[in-house]
């Protein structure tokens, strides 16, 4: 899609107008050696080298943390970036997707030109992201007793009631769910990159122990060390830069469901706020479902990407158990979703890792083991057999599926420039 | 300030906080209060500054029954507070008040969150979480946290009509 055929109301939406100009990464581990400043110079850095930029063409930063990280006058220190513009926000899931359209937003206000994003974390090392450790001493205070005093603290505890009536209003099955862990996993058997690239199967994950019904072990996301970097930036700026452009289309940010500080008191409870977002999205980006051609949903747990699947309208509400498990789903089916293995399996970043993802694959150049050509582009066999490739054939459209809780959510559409 | 340790958690209500801080001194009396709206005239759990339907700040406490059915639940078999490790398994129930149940719209139920317990407000063992699933007819009890401070927990009511309850089929 060209640039000068976005929609007459585009000047609204800002449709095509911005683009991703560059994504980075450290290693995903557990077992850091480094801290979260040291993470984020270093994804903030691989991301720049990406884009082609040197300090001086970044003037903003965004970065979000729950309390668990560095910020962004000390990273843009380091990286001798003199900022125009910069805010740490507080928050995990979901942020990805509101962060970008906050730094086009910034960039449309004249308020700086180029932002990075950066999300730095030990996960695994230092502030546990599954709740054990420093997240469970904390105290208890006021508002917090209703949930965390009954043992309901950790996401998985947290969300388990939707999962749990999701299975009683559709009878979804464990089975049906492991399939999502069956296809990022095959998916990550094709990335370097991922923590976890081991294939399994249905009965790897329904076999492993229970954490908290219904999820079994298998269906939770790795917990990992890493800090993740995006560039945003117009696409009048980013055509000059190193990379193909891949142009954002629309976007919705931290969508919530009524009562969003205790969403289950608004129902059904199988419903989450994808059900909110989903016409604003396709709305704002000018295109329709039957055209996206990967997703990357927010996988904390297998049931989180079935829910946005199914809300965001890939098939229909209660029918995503038979969704997930048709193979649609899958490197080589109609719709693949989380090809770089996502939080499953991959690593956990907060979001940001399938955004990545989704901007390589737009740019047709995903960094799995194909061979790389003279003109340092991989030369894709679409062979999606163990250690081989990953890269969708001619991937234009992309949906990214951001989740924070089943009562807040954000999402975005990408296409290739 | 209420303060006190519960299950190895130091849960804390600050004076400010002053709906939080009616709510559970209501509790520590065996009267389980909720706020309603004077414009709205709905009740609303958790306690909240203002109602949720209007955005009207004014409101009375009123006492509310506590029995309801089970719409959801997680069975907690890895526990992440300390306490709660040697507790394992344990159930987090999502109770529907049969009080306001469908109002305002169907969709809507006061959905008031606790454990399953036993009578002595222990945390209930395995073979009665066992018993508990989508359906079964709850009564509200209290945990003592400390003095004027307690919090509403759930148990099976015994003299209700039991419907089978849905559970998680693997157990």
């Amino acid at each position: 899609m060209a640039q000068q055929e976005f929609g007459v109301d585009s000047s609204k939406t800002l449709r095509g107008k911005y683009a991703i100009a560059g994504v980075g990464e450290t290693t995903y581990r557990r077992g850091s050696t480094e801290s979260t400043r040291n993470l984020a110079t270093w994804a903030i850095g691989n991301a720049m080298a990406d884009a082609g930029l040197k300090p001086g063409d970044v003037d903003g930063m965004l970065s979000y943390s729950g309390n668990d990280s560095t910020m962004s006058n000390f990273v843009a220190g380091d990286l001798g970036i003199r900022l125009n513009f910069y805010m740490d926000v507080h928050g995990g899931g979901s942020s990805t997707e509101a962060l970008i359209g906050i730094a086009m937003g910034v960039i449309e206000a004249g308020m700086c030109e180029t932002v990075v994003i950066f999300r730095a974390m030990n996960g695994y090392t230092q502030i546990r992201i599954g709740g054990t450790g420093a997240r469970s001493a904390v105290p208890i205070e006021g508002d917090q007793i209703h949930h965390r005093a009954y043992g309901w603290q950790a996401a998985g505890q947290m969300f388990a009631p939707t999962f749990m009536r999701h299975m009683y209003d559709y009878g979804t099955t464990s089975e049906q769910l492991a399939h999502v862990k069956v296809a990022h996993s095959k998916h990550a058997s094709n990335n370097p990159k991922a923590y976890y690239k081991t294939r399994c199967t249905v009965e790897d994950v329904v076999n492993s122990r229970i954490i908290v019904k219904p999820l079994h072990l298998l269906d939770c996301c790795v917990e990992t060390d890493n800090a993740t970097a995006i560039i945003v930036t117009s696409a009048e700026r980013a055509r000059d830069m190193r990379q193909p452009l891949v142009h954002i289309l629309g976007l919705v940010g931290r969508v919530t469901k009524p009562r969003a500080d205790m969403h289950y008191q608004h129902g059904p409870i199988s419903r989450v706020a994808r059900y909110y977002a989903a016409d604003r999205l396709f709305g704002n980006a000018g295109v329709t479902r039957e055209d996206i051609d990967i997703t990357g949903s927010y996988d904390a747990f297998t049931f989180t990407t079935m829910l946005q699947l199914e809300e965001y309208g890939f098939c229909k509400k209660g029918e995503g158990g038979d969704y997930v498990s048709s193979g649609i789903i899958e490197l080589g089916g109609a719709r693949p979703n989380n090809t770089s293995g996502g939080h499953l399996c991959e690593g956990y970043t907060h979001g940001m890792n399938m955004v990545i993802e989704n901007t390589r694959q737009l740019r047709h150049d995903v960094d799995d083991s194909c061979p790389i050509g003279p003109d340092g582009k991989r030369r894709h066999t679409y062979d999606y057999s163990t250690g081989r490739c990953r890269q969708v054939k001619d991937a234009e459209l992309t949906a990214n599926l951001g989740w924070a809780t089943p009562g807040i959510g954000s999402a975005m559409i990408m296409t290739r420039g | 300030m209420l303060q006190g340790e519960y299950l190895g958690m130091n849960l804390t209500v600050h004076d400010v906080d002053k709906e939080n801080h009616a709510f559970f001194e209501y509790c520590a009396k065996g009267d389980f209060r909720l706020q309603k709206g004077k414009e709205s005239g709905l009740l609303r759990y958790p306690p909240t500054t203002a109602c949720p339907w209007t955005g009207d700040r004014d409101y009375e406490w009123v006492s509310v029954e506590g029995k309801g059915s089970v719409h959801s639940y997680a069975e907690v078999h890895h526990g992440i507070q300390p306490a709660f490790k040697a507790r394992t398994p344990y159930l987090i129930l999502l109770v529907d008040l049969d009080t306001q149940k469908g109002k305002p719209s169907e969709d809507e139920a006061l959905r008031v969150a606790g454990n399953l317990v036993s009578e002595d407000g222990e945390l209930a063992p395995p073979e009665v979480v066992k018993q508990v699933g989508i359906g079964t007819r709850v009564r509200m009890v209290f945990s003592q946290v400390s003095e004027g401070f307690a919090i509403p927990q759930w148990m099976i009511d015994e003299r209700a009509d039991q419907p089978a309850p849905w559970r998680f089929p693997q157990e």
